[in-house]
């Protein structure tokens, strides 16, 4: 990689970019899921590993955050910009060394910021922990230069349209730099008391609504329709979901504050725009499901295909409880205990990361030209995937439930604590499944690019993964 | 329509933000904890390095006059930086700020001499409110004198304590928040609108795997337990998830004799075995530990 950060643009073969774009995100979710399972691991078991400051549960859990929705999340969003805009444009990436310099730089400065969390250096600011030199850092270093690649590749597109995909990607990067700015504002410029609480949170949900979702519906878009052979069912429904993101999902943050001071009105124009969320999201499951018509052998056939189709189905739950749960009948109970927790996981493990990895299955073996190295190590990883997922969710979702009850009843707390501690248990193995699970990819994916049968010129990977 | 929206929740909240008038909490907070906790220029590896610290007196160090009930004094050494409503006197809120200006001149503070601020009564339109008073201008205390009088016994280091409770990530499991149900009768009322003018960062929380803490030290205010628990919570609660902060001790204890916490561990081992009747004696924390601060920004601050 190294050699190509100073070569001449037309020497870099395309897909460079994409190629060490997806090996860094494995990577990061390795990274992040194994912190996610030795975090886990110390709230089931409070005397594993003690007496020393590093791997205190309070420095260690700010690290997995980061590392999975910057690390692997974001750097997977990254890969899937780099081949699905050129490819949806019938064109080449804008700058492929661009696109180099921004996985480097992109490693460079989560590594160093993953560092100085772990070392106690933090914002005090949740899921904006990172110190404001780093955070300038993700903006000017990471974000800008893929939202110039992007918006620069869409303007020199051979296509005559936008299609949906490019349109997600091109605005949701417009947003999240407008999001990441303003939730770093006031570390920058010293903002104090409930304004830098409405403006953490504000962030917090942003993130995840303006970038996170969207981003990874807008991949849900170009894999289903590329993986099946069927076009996309409405380009109209599509749209929909498209501009009903952006009119109601820019806002509803004030939900995580409603025992705060905040002003009422601004907590009841969160529950309502909260519930309007579930336009978008039954555009977009219904948009998805509706383009499977006829090949639904698929999604028990292929594996990209098992992994999209999770995701969109997870999709469901998702927007369900997301939807209620912020309003004030339902928030009183739930808010505050593991059921969020559950929540969080659902749509950054759940939903997201399973059409990530379809879509970084997909997009690796279509760079590489090389056939997946084992089926059975992918559905090895699906299977401990979901089947790890699905024990963190439902243990995670009783517990929250349990604590829910001994909050609303009164209960002293640490009758909650031992309550819980079964499902605790039940979300470190879930948590390490799913590590595990990622260990054999990251496995498979190295494999595949070391020993993968090439795939000649004209034909798609996954379409000769069941050549015999 | 991005933008429409935006800006109703960016800019609208922010007008009835800035209408809020600082309560004695509010005050009281952003005085003791000083400028920013997190990473800024002043403490860059987060360790709580220039924090004002506050002072509790019952005799005045400049003329000896006696005080009584003994007040709270922010002292701020030459150096260190003032809290944000020092500096932005709007952000305490309509009539705080006028008052603060006029009777309490904070607008005099000076960083290369440092100050001692309190929170002074006043009338404000026929309602009495809490002003900060600058008592270097008002009175010409010295900050330095001020400390010597007072006295390590009467200091508490509640802006590094803020800080370590940051760094230390305690946030991630102790709301500062109580929720607006049944849970008021269990951890105590919500805050007020002007309970955070001016502090940085607020650190809610929004996931609670422990109990709220915003008034703990109304629950619990003994500093033994504090220090037995935060060396190993299942010395108090056998069913305590928390984790061991014996790292906050550092290297010695408050005689400086070495810390030996290999020693200090197998005797608990043995304890456990039931092979030792009692649990070892937790050492006792030196003045300038993380955990002192610690526990003299709970019990000082979350009441």
């Amino acid at each position: 990689m190294l050699k190509y950060l100073f070569a001449k643009n037309d020497e870099i073969p395309a897909g460079s970019a994409t190629i060490f774009f997806g090996f860094s995100s494995i990577f990061w979710f390795v990274v992040g899921t194994g912190l996610g399972s030795f975090n886990a691991a110390k709230l089931a078991f409070p005397d594993f590993v003690t007496g020393t400051e590093m791997f205190a549960f309070g420095h260690m859990r700010q690290v997995h955050v980061l590392a999975v929705i910057v690390g692997w999340i974001s750097m997977a969003f990254g890969m899937t910009m780099m081949y699905m805009t050129p490819a949806l444009g019938n064109t080449k990436l804008w700058s492929e060394k661009l696109g180099l310099w921004t996985v480097f730089l992109w490693n460079i400065g989560l590594s160093l910021g993953l560092i100085l969390l772990w070392l106690g250096f933090t914002s005090g600011r949740e899921y904006s922990d990172l110190i404001w030199p780093i955070d300038l850092v993700v903006i000017c270093g990471v974000l800008v230069p893929l939202g110039l690649n992007v918006w620069l590749t869409i303007a020199h597109r051979k296509t005559q349209g936008i299609y949906i995909t490019n349109w997600f990607f091109g605005a949701c990067i417009f947003m999240v730099i407008v999001v990441f700015t303003v939730g770093t504002a006031p570390e920058l410029f010293s903002l104090s008391g409930l304004t830098e609480a409405y403006l953490t949170f504000w962030f917090a949900h942003n993130v995840l609504g303006l970038w996170i979702t969207p981003v990874a519906a807008a991949i849900a878009y170009y894999t289903i329709p590329k993986l099946t052979g069927n076009p996309l069912y409405s380009h109209r429904v599509g749209h929909l979901h498209f501009w009903a993101i952006i009119a109601f999902y820019s806002t509803p943050a004030s939900h995580h504050l409603m025992s705060a001071p905040l002003p009422e009105w601004l907590k009841s124009f969160a529950s309502v725009e909260g519930v309007l969320i579930l336009i978008p999201a039954v555009a977009f499951v219904t948009n998805i499901l509706l383009t499977m018509k006829g090949k639904w052998s698929m999604f028990v056939e292929n594996v990209e295909t098992k992994f999209s189709i999770t995701g969109v189905m997870l999709a469901i739950p998702l927007n369900m409880q997301g939807g209620f749960q912020q309003t004030r009948a339902i928030n009183w109970y739930v808010h505050g205990t593991g059921w969020i927790v559950a929540h969080a996981h659902l749509a950054l493990l759940g939903m997201s990361s399973f059409l990530e990895a379809a879509a970084v299955y997909f997009g690796l073996q279509q760079m590489l030209r090389r056939k997946l190295y084992s089926l059975t190590l992918a559905n090895l990883h699906y299977w401990f995937f979901l089947i790890g997922f699905c024990i963190y969710w439902i243990s995670m979702t009783i517990a929250g439930l349990i604590q829910g009850a001994g909050k609303i009843y009164e209960v002293p707390y640490i009758d909650v604590v031992v309550a819980e501690h079964p499902y605790m248990i039940a979300r470190w193995v879930g948590g390490t499944m799913v590590f595990t699970g990622n260990v054999v990819w990251l496995y498979n994916m190295w494999m595949t690019a070391r020993e993968g049968t090439l795939v000649p010129r004209g034909s798609y990977p996954h379409e000769m993964a069941y050549d015999r | 329509m991005l933008g429409f929206s935006m800006c109703i929740t960016l800019f609208g909240p922010s007008n009835d933000f800035r209408s809020g008038v600082s309560t004695w909490v509010g005050l009281d907070k952003q005085l003791s904890i000083g400028r920013v906790v997190g990473f800024s220029y002043e403490d860059p590896t987060v360790s709580g390095a220039g924090k004002p610290v506050t002072v509790i007196l019952d005799k005045d160090p400049q003329t000896g006059a006696a005080i009584d009930p003994p007040q709270r004094f922010y002292v701020y050494t030459a150096g260190t930086k003032f809290s944000p409503g020092v500096n932005h006197t709007e952000l305490l809120g309509p009539g705080v700020e006028e008052l603060s200006l006029q009777k309490g001149k904070i607008d005099q503070a000076d960083i290369s001499r440092g100050a001692v601020f309190t929170v002074s009564k006043g009338e404000f339109n026929g309602e009495e409110i809490d002003y900060v008073e600058n008592v270097t201008a008002t009175r010409g205390w010295d900050p330095q004198r001020t400390l010597t009088a007072a006295g390590d016994e009467n200091s508490r280091y509640v802006g590094k304590g803020k800080t370590i409770f940051i760094s230390e990530g305690c946030w991630w499991c102790h709301t500062l928040l109580p929720e607006q149900t049944q849970d008021w009768q269990m951890f105590g009322a919500p805050p007020f609108l002007g309970d955070f003018n001016g502090e940085m960062p607020t650190a809610f929380g929004s996931d609670r795997k422990a109990p709220d803490l915003l008034h703990v030290a109304a629950r619990n205010s003994s500093r033994e337990w504090m220090e037995m628990h935060f060396f190993n919570p299942r010395l108090v609660q056998p069913n305590s998830i928390m984790p061991r902060y014996d790292y906050l001790w550092g290297k010695v204890d408050a005689e400086g004799n070495t810390i030996d916490y290999a020693k200090w561990r197998k005797e608990y081992t043995a304890y456990l075995n039931g092979e030792s009747v009692y649990a070892p004696e937790v050492p006792k924390p030196a003045a300038n530990s993380e955990v002192r601060a610690l526990v003299d920004w709970i019990l000082t601050t979350l009441k």
